[in-house]
C-alpha cells in the first residue's frame, strides 16, 4: 500500500497482523555484553577497571582463605604453622566454636537443649511463615514458647505448663465475657490468667523435681543462641503489640488514643541503648521490693517495647493507605469492630507494611548485639570479652568479626528474601 | 411482579424507613436540612439533585454511616441510637452499593460475598457459599466466583458488590451513585440488574443521575438541592411537570442535551 493510498483511499483493514519473533540481533550474549559492558570507549574503561580491581581482591583474599588454619589451640601455634604466609587463623572459630554459639558458662552437657530448641524453632514458624504448610502444626507453635523456655532454663515442666494453663484459663473468661463487651472480656481474661498462675505457681514449687532439666539461670546464657532468643521473642511480641498500639493511635476514644500518642512518641525519642542500661540498672527500683526479675526478661522487655513503637507506625501507614471505603464497606455489612479489623483491615494493612515491618525486624535482630554493652555475652560480647581477651587468640581480629558479619548477615538476608517472597504470594489485587 | 414495576404507586403500606425532621452539620456546615421522609416496604425511590445537594449523605445516615444530629431515624421499626449494637442490627437488614465498589480486593469474590453472611449471621459456610452461588448467578457472573476483584471489569465488580449485598438477604437496599463511575459500555449491565432487583419487590432508595433508570423503575422521586428536599413527585409528573424552579433548571440541564 503506498503513501498516495493511505492518504487518499479509504482504509479498511481486514486481517489482524501476527505477532513475529524479534531479528536476532536483539538477542544472546553478545548483544548482552556490548549494551551493558562495552557501550562506548567510557564503558569499556570502566569494566577494565572494575575487572582489574576485583582481581586485585580476589587475587589478595583467595590465599587468606585458601591458606586458612582450622586445628590449632592458640594464635601463636597458627602463626608457627603458617610460617610467614598469609592466611587466616580460623581455628579461633573451631576451637572456640561452643563459646561462640552458648556463651561460655552454658553447660557442657547441655547443649542439645537449645541446639534442638532451635530445630523445633524450624517445625514452628512453619505454618506461621508458610502458608502451604498443614494447620494442624499450628498447635505445636502455640506450644512451643513454652517448650523452648523449659528446654533452654530448664527446670520443671511444670512452671510453663502452669503459665499455658493460666493462659488457656485466660482465653476462656475472655471468651464468656467477651458477649456483653470486648473491655469486659480483656479485663476478665487478664484476671483468669493472674490469677491462675499465681495460684497454680505452688504446684511446681511443691513438685520442682517432676520432668525437670537442670536448671541454668539466665546469667549463663550467651553467645549467638543469647542473640537469637532476644531476636525471636521479641520479633514475635513486638507485633502483636505494634498493632495493638496503631490501633489504638486510631481510636475514636481519646484516653486509649494518647496513651498510644504519647507511649509511641517517648520511645521513638529514646535511644534503644539508653533503655538498655535502664532495663539493667534502673528498673530494679520500679518492681516490689525483694523481687527479682530476671535479667534477659527485663531486656526482652525494652527490646520490644522498643519496635513495637516503630512496628505500630509502619502499620499505621498501611492502615493511612487503605480507602475510607474498605472500611465502610465493613461496616455497611453489619460487621463489628473486632472482625472488620480481623477480616478487611488488617491483612491489607499488613500487607502493605511487610518491607517496614521487615525493616524493622531486620534492625532489630542486630540491635539485639547491644546487649553486650549492658555485660551480657552474646556474640559480640563473647568476641569482645572473653575471646580477644584470652592469652591464646588476643590479636584474631578479622577472623572473628568477619564471622560474626557473616552470621548475622545470613540470618537478616534470609528474613529479607522471605518477605521477597512473602510479598509476591500476598499479590492478588493486580494479576 | 413485573406488573407492579409499571404501576408506581402499587407499594403495601407497611413503613419501611421513617424519616422525622432529621438535621446533619459538618462542623458548621449544615448539611441535611429537616429531612422528612416515609418510605414504604416496595417502594423504589430514586434521589436526584445536583453535587453537593447531600443526597449521598442522606442515604449515608440510614444506615448509619454517617452519624445525624437532630431528629429521629427509624428503620424496620427500630430507630437509630448512637448504640453500637443497635446500629450493626441495622446495618446488617440494609444493603448498600456504593459508587466505588469497594469489594474487598484481598478475597476472591467468592469469599467477598459469604464474609459477612457467615460472622455476622453465623451461618455454615457450605450454605453461605450456596447462598453466594445463587446471587452470582443472578447477577450472572457465577464464572468469576474463584478470581479476585482486581481481575474483573467496573461492571462486573459492581454487580458482584450487589451480589455481596444481597446474601446478607437485606429487606432495604441503599445505591450511591452505582453506575457513576463505570464506562459507558458497563453502566446497562448494572442497570439491568437492579431493574431486575426491583421487579422482585426489594424496597430500594437510590442516589442516580440516571434518568431512564428513574423513569422505567422509581415509583417516586425526590429532588434535593441545599440539604433540603425541594420537590418529590411521581417519575411521569416530575419529569414532565415540575413545579420547583430549581428542579425545572436541573432537569432542562440533564435531560436538555
Amino acid at each position: 500500500m503506498s503513501d498516495t493510498h493511505a492518504q487518499t483511499v479509504a482504509f479498511v483493514r481486514d486481517t489482524m497482523l501476527p505477532e513475529q519473533p524479534p531479528p536476532a540481533s536483539e538477542a544472546g550474549v553478545i548483544k548482552w555484553m556490548r549494551e551493558n559492558l562495552f557501550k562506548g570507549w567510557f564503558n569499556s574503561i570502566l569494566t577494565l577497571l572494575s575487572i582489574f580491581f576485583i582481581y586485585k581482591i580476589v587475587s589478595g583474599a583467595y590465599p587468606w582463605f585458601a591458606n586458612g588454619i582450622w586445628n590449632t589451640s592458640s594464635l601463636a601455634e597458627c602463626r608457627e604453622m603458617l610460617d610467614g604466609m598469609t592466611g587466616a587463623c580460623f581455628s579461633v572459630l573451631t576451637e572456640r566454636w561452643n563459646q561462640l554459639l552458648f556463651g561460655f558458662t552454658y553447660p557442657t552437657e547441655a547443649y542439645w537443649r537449645p541446639t534442638l530448641a532451635v530445630v523445633l524453632l524450624l517445625v514452628a514458624i512453619a505454618p506461621v511463615l508458610y502458608p502451604k504448610a498443614p494447620r494442624k502444626l499450628m498447635l505445636f507453635t502455640a506450644i512451643y514458647p513454652f517448650l523452648a523456655f523449659w528446654l533452654i532454663w530448664g527446670g520443671t515442666l511444670l512452671t510453663p505448663l502452669m503459665v499455658l494453663v493460666g493462659l488457656i484459663a485466660g482465653y476462656f473468661a475472655f471468651k464468656k465475657f467477651e458477649r456483653q463487651s470486648f473491655a469486659m472480656g480483656m479485663l476478665a481474661g487478664l484476671v483468669a490468667t493472674v490469677v491462675v498462675i499465681w495460684a497454680g505457681g505452688v504446684i511446681p514449687a511443691a513438685m520442682p523435681d517432676v520432668l525437670a532439666l537442670q536448671a541454668i539461670p539466665s546469667r549463663d546464657l550467651g553467645g549467638f543462641m543469647l542473640n537469637m532468643i532476644l531476636g525471636t521473642v521479641c520479633v514475635s511480641l513486638s507485633l502483636p503489640l505494634g498493632i495493638m498500639l496503631a490501633l489504638g493511635r486510631q481510636s475514636s476514644m481519646p484516653i486509649i488514643k494518647w496513651m498510644c500518642v504519647v507511649f509511641i512518641e517517648f520511645i521513638r525519642g529514646v535511644p534503644l541503648i539508653t533503655l538498655l542500661f535502664v532495663a539493667n540498672v534502673v528498673l530494679a527500683y520500679f518492681f516490689p521490693p525483694g523481687s527479682n526479675i530476671d535479667l534477659v526478661l527485663r531486656v526482652i522487655i525494652m527490646i520490644t517495647m522498643f519496635s513495637s513503637a516503630y512496628i505500630a507506625e509502619v502499620i499505621r501507614g498501611g492502615l493511612a493507605a487503605l480507602p475510607r471505603g474498605q472500611y465502610e464497606a465493613g461496616d455497611s455489612l453489619g460487621l463489628d469492630y473486632a472482625q472488620s479489623m480481623r477480616f478487611i483491615i488488617l491483612p491489607q494493612a499488613l500487607k502493605i507494611s511487610i518491607p517496614g515491618i521487615v525493616n524493622v525486624a531486620v534492625g532489630l535482630f542486630k540491635d539485639t548485639t547491644l546487649v553486650s554493652v549492658i555485660s551480657m555475652f552474646d556474640l559480640v560480647g563473647m568476641i569482645r570479652g572473653p575471646i580477644l581477651a584470652s592469652t591464646e587468640w588476643n590479636g584474631v581480629y578479622w577472623e572473628l568479626w568477619g564471622f560474626a558479619v557473616f552470621v548475622f548477615f545470613i540470618v537478616c538476608f534470609s528474613i529479607s528474601k522471605y518477605s521477597q517472597w512473602l510479598e509476591r504470594q500476598l499479590a492478588t489485587d493486580h494479576r | 411482579m413485573a406488573e407492579s414495576a409499571n404501576a408506581p404507586m402499587a407499594v403495601s403500606d407497611e413503613v419501611a424507613i421513617q424519616i422525622q425532621n432529621m438535621n446533619k452539620w459538618y462542623g458548621s456546615f449544615h448539611v441535611l436540612r429537616d429531612i422528612d421522609l416515609t418510605v414504604y416496604r416496595g417502594e423504589r425511590i430514586v434521589i436526584a439533585g445536583p453535587s453537593g445537594s447531600g443526597k449521598s449523605t442522606l442515604i449515608r445516615c440510614i444506615n448509619a454511616l454517617e452519624e445525624h444530629q437532630k431528629g429521629s431515624i427509624t428503620v424496620d421499626g427500630t430507630v437509630l441510637s448512637s448504640d453500637i449494637k443497635n446500629i450493626d442490627t441495622i446495618r446488617s437488614e440494609v444493603g448498600m452499593v456504593f459508587q466505588h465498589f469497594n469489594l474487598f480486593p484481598h478475597l476472591t469474590i467468592l469469599e467477598n460475598c459469604t464474609l459477612a453472611p457467615i460472622w455476622v449471621r453465623k451461618i455454615p459456610k457450605r450454605e453461605a457459599e450456596q447462598t453466594a452461588m445463587h446471587f452470582l448467578e443472578k447477577v450472572k457472573i457465577p464464572e468469576q466466583a474463584n478470581k479476585y476483584p482486581g481481575q474483573l471489569s467496573g461492571g462486573q465488580q459492581q454487580r458482584v458488590a450487589i451480589a455481596r449485598s444481597l446474601c446478607m438477604r437485606p429487606r432495604i437496599m441503599l445505591f450511591d451513585e452505582p453506575t457513576s463511575a463505570l464506562d459507558p459500555e458497563m453502566i446497562k449491565e448494572v442497570l439491568d440488574t437492579m431493574v431486575e432487583l426491583a421487579e422482585e419487590g426489594m424496597t430500594m432508595l437510590c442516589v442516580t443521575h440516571e434518568m431512564g433508570f428513574a423513569r422505567q423503575v422509581a415509583n417516586r422521586v425526590i429532588f434535593m438541592d441545599a440539604g433540603q428536599i425541594v420537590e418529590q413527585n411521581e417519575p411521569e409528573e416530575f419529569f414532565n411537570n415540575p413545579q420547583n424552579e430549581r428542579t425545572k433548571l436541573f432537569l432542562s440541564q440533564i435531560l436538555g442535551h
